[in-house]
């Protein structure tokens, strides 16, 4: 009956209108406007200096940059000291990360509710921690923490640690939350205390999860310490804004091409290990 | 039956079958560890010195409460906007660089490709695009920025610029990713009859996968407003030159309020931008 009523669906529907070019209720068009005038406020505000960066004396500038770029320092004592700078950048990631994945595991264990019954008290504090540890890019840590660690690697490892422990913590939290809950479960109605179940039940299932979250972050890490130095947090990047600072072209080349060797280096790394733990 | 004699001066509960691993794990982690910890100057008891403790602590003491002048606020607040401006400025220009980039790298848009083989030419300028656009992604925007400063002197322009490159790398890359993950068949078909490359992406690839390209390009908004800020610290304009100001005359009041307002603008961009994200499903 019903069916009978219904008109067969039309294989091209050319009864409609097609759309009006404005209507007060379309999202879309509101959030285009909108977008639109954030561009055109954005250019109308800052007073760019276009004319000034495609001057001739700036375009010359320009290609002598570029121009000495092309002929990195070699010297051995300069060298040397670039391996130094390459070793203490590699350090820095390694250290600030190794203490960001424990400091971030301890604090993801008050930030996850692991079951239905668990009250979880301190959830809500935590997460405000991890999210105000997080939302600070590591430049400003290290610019923060020169205050309280001098200028060196040490401000730039703990600036790393510091906001890869925001990162870390918000993840592995997630990573806890969402591990299966069977194991945990069947520890614990036989009456086995929170801790022994994390070690034995939930730690085991989310361990490769971690893992692989930490060299991800590692992987971060190393090209934020690369440029950490900037503010006078040591590494490659103290070595960077010193030599590009006085003008000294061949060696600022030398350094950016140790930067991206190194960078490359540490990512076929975690690529492979990343490989090797699915297998 | 000689395992089960070598298994039984241990109560089995207290036996860990993998100690080896464990042991040699240990080790090789500490052997890892303490060259880094020579190289970093790992020295924890610097931060508890008298000295520099003293003067931790009056920096930190200055921070509540946050310096609240009406003339101050407003500084920040006009600091703020160039910072979202210097972001979203940049983006414009990374958008302009990534779209002309992306449509020359896909190889889905190939009509050479649609018989077998690319021909050689067309794969060799798609590959050398792709690789320009690695190039732009790989060197830090701060180091960009760094190198315009000294071009064009102080200022938001170096900023602007110094994202539009390597966002421009970025968005380039993945938009690319993105373009060739997805349903190859509609845009393959429209090729072979006859449409040209433009229309084939307007008609058969766009659609696919816009929502997908939006979202991405939102995120990435997001990014740049973060390092809009950093970027300030190498003299690039914006909330984090004024930060990098205060911080080095010490003024604890100061840099907590534009901590504080920088942590509000970070999450109002990740909400909105999730909020985006979710509304484009």
């Amino acid at each position: 009956m019903n069916d009978l009523q219904r008109s067969p669906p039309a294989a091209n529907e050319v009864y409609r209108l097609p759309p009006p070019l404005f209507n007060a209720r379309c999202k879309a068009c509101w959030l285009l406007a909108g977008v639109a005038l954030l561009i055109v406020l954005s250019f109308w505000t800052l007073d760019l200096k276009w004319a000034q960066f495609f001057s001739l004396d700036a375009l010359r500038k320009m290609g002598r940059f570029v121009g000495e770029l092309l002929h990195p320092a070699g010297e051995v004592a300069f060298l040397q000291k670039l391996l130094g700078a390459t070793l203490e950048t590699l350090a820095m990631s390694v250290l600030g990360t190794l203490i960001a994945a424990v400091l971030g595991l301890l604090l993801a264990l008050p930030a996850s509710q692991t079951h239905a019954s668990d009250r979880a008290r301190f959830k809500g504090l935590t997460r405000l921690l991890l999210n105000a540890l997080r939302s600070i890019p590591e430049l400003v840590w290290a610019s923060l923490l020169l205050i309280a660690a001098g200028l060196g690697p040490f401000a730039g490892t703990l600036a790393l640690a510091l906001h890869t422990t925001g990162v870390l913590g918000r993840l592995f939290a997630e990573a806890i939350e969402n591990a299966p809950e069977g194991a945990g479960f069947a520890l614990r109605v036989r009456g086995i205390g929170e801790g022994r179940v994390f070690c034995y039940a939930t730690l085991p299932q989310v361990l490769p999860q971690l893992l692989s979250y930490t060299l991800y972050r590692w992987e971060n890490n190393i090209r934020a310490a690369a440029i950490l130095g900037v503010v006078g947090a040591g590494g490659l990047g103290q070595m960077l804004a010193f030599h590009m600072g006085l003008f000294q072209m061949p060696e600022t080349s030398s350094i950016l091409l140790a930067m991206i060797v190194l960078v490359a280096l540490v990512d076929a790394f975690s690529y492979l290990a990343r490989h090797v733990m699915s297998r | 039956m000689t395992r089960t004699t070598l298994a039984l001066p241990m109560r089995p509960e207290l036996r860990d079958p993998a100690w080896r691993g464990r042991v040699f794990w240990a080790l090789a982690a500490l052997l890892l560890l303490w060259p880094a910890l020579v190289l970093t100057e790992f020295k924890p008891w610097v931060l508890l010195e008298a000295g520099t403790l003293k003067s931790t602590l009056k920096f930190l003491g200055d921070f509540v409460p946050p310096k609240l002048e009406p003339e101050f606020l407003l500084m920040v607040a006009r600091e703020t906007w160039r910072t979202v401006a210097i972001a979203t400025a940049g983006m414009v220009l990374a958008l302009l660089l990534a779209l002309p980039l992306t449509l020359l790298s896909v190889r889905a848009l190939s009509i050479s490709a649609l018989s077998g083989r690319m021909a050689l030419m067309p794969a060799v300028l798609r590959q050398g695009v792709r690789w320009l656009l690695i190039l732009l992604r790989s060197v830090p925007e701060l180091i960009w920025a760094l190198v315009f400063v000294r071009v064009v002197g102080l200022g938001p322009t170096a900023g602007v610029l110094a994202i539009g490159l390597t966002y421009g790398g970025m968005l380039g890359k993945v938009y690319g990713e993105i373009l060739e993950s997805g349903e190859s068949h509609v845009t393959a078909s429209l090729l072979r009859n006859g449409s040209g490359r433009l229309q084939a992406f307007f008609y058969g690839l766009l659609p696919q996968n816009a929502a997908e390209l939006t979202s991405y390009s939102v995120y990435r908004w997001e990014c740049a407003i973060r390092s809009s800020v950093v970027l300030g610290f190498v003299g690039a304009g914006g909330l984090g030159q004024q930060m990098d100001a205060s911080m080095k005359m010490f003024n604890g009041a100061e840099v907590s309020t534009m901590l504080l307002v920088f942590m509000a603008l970070v999450w109002l961009a990740d909400q909105a931008s999730a909020w985006l994200r979710k509304a484009l499903g």
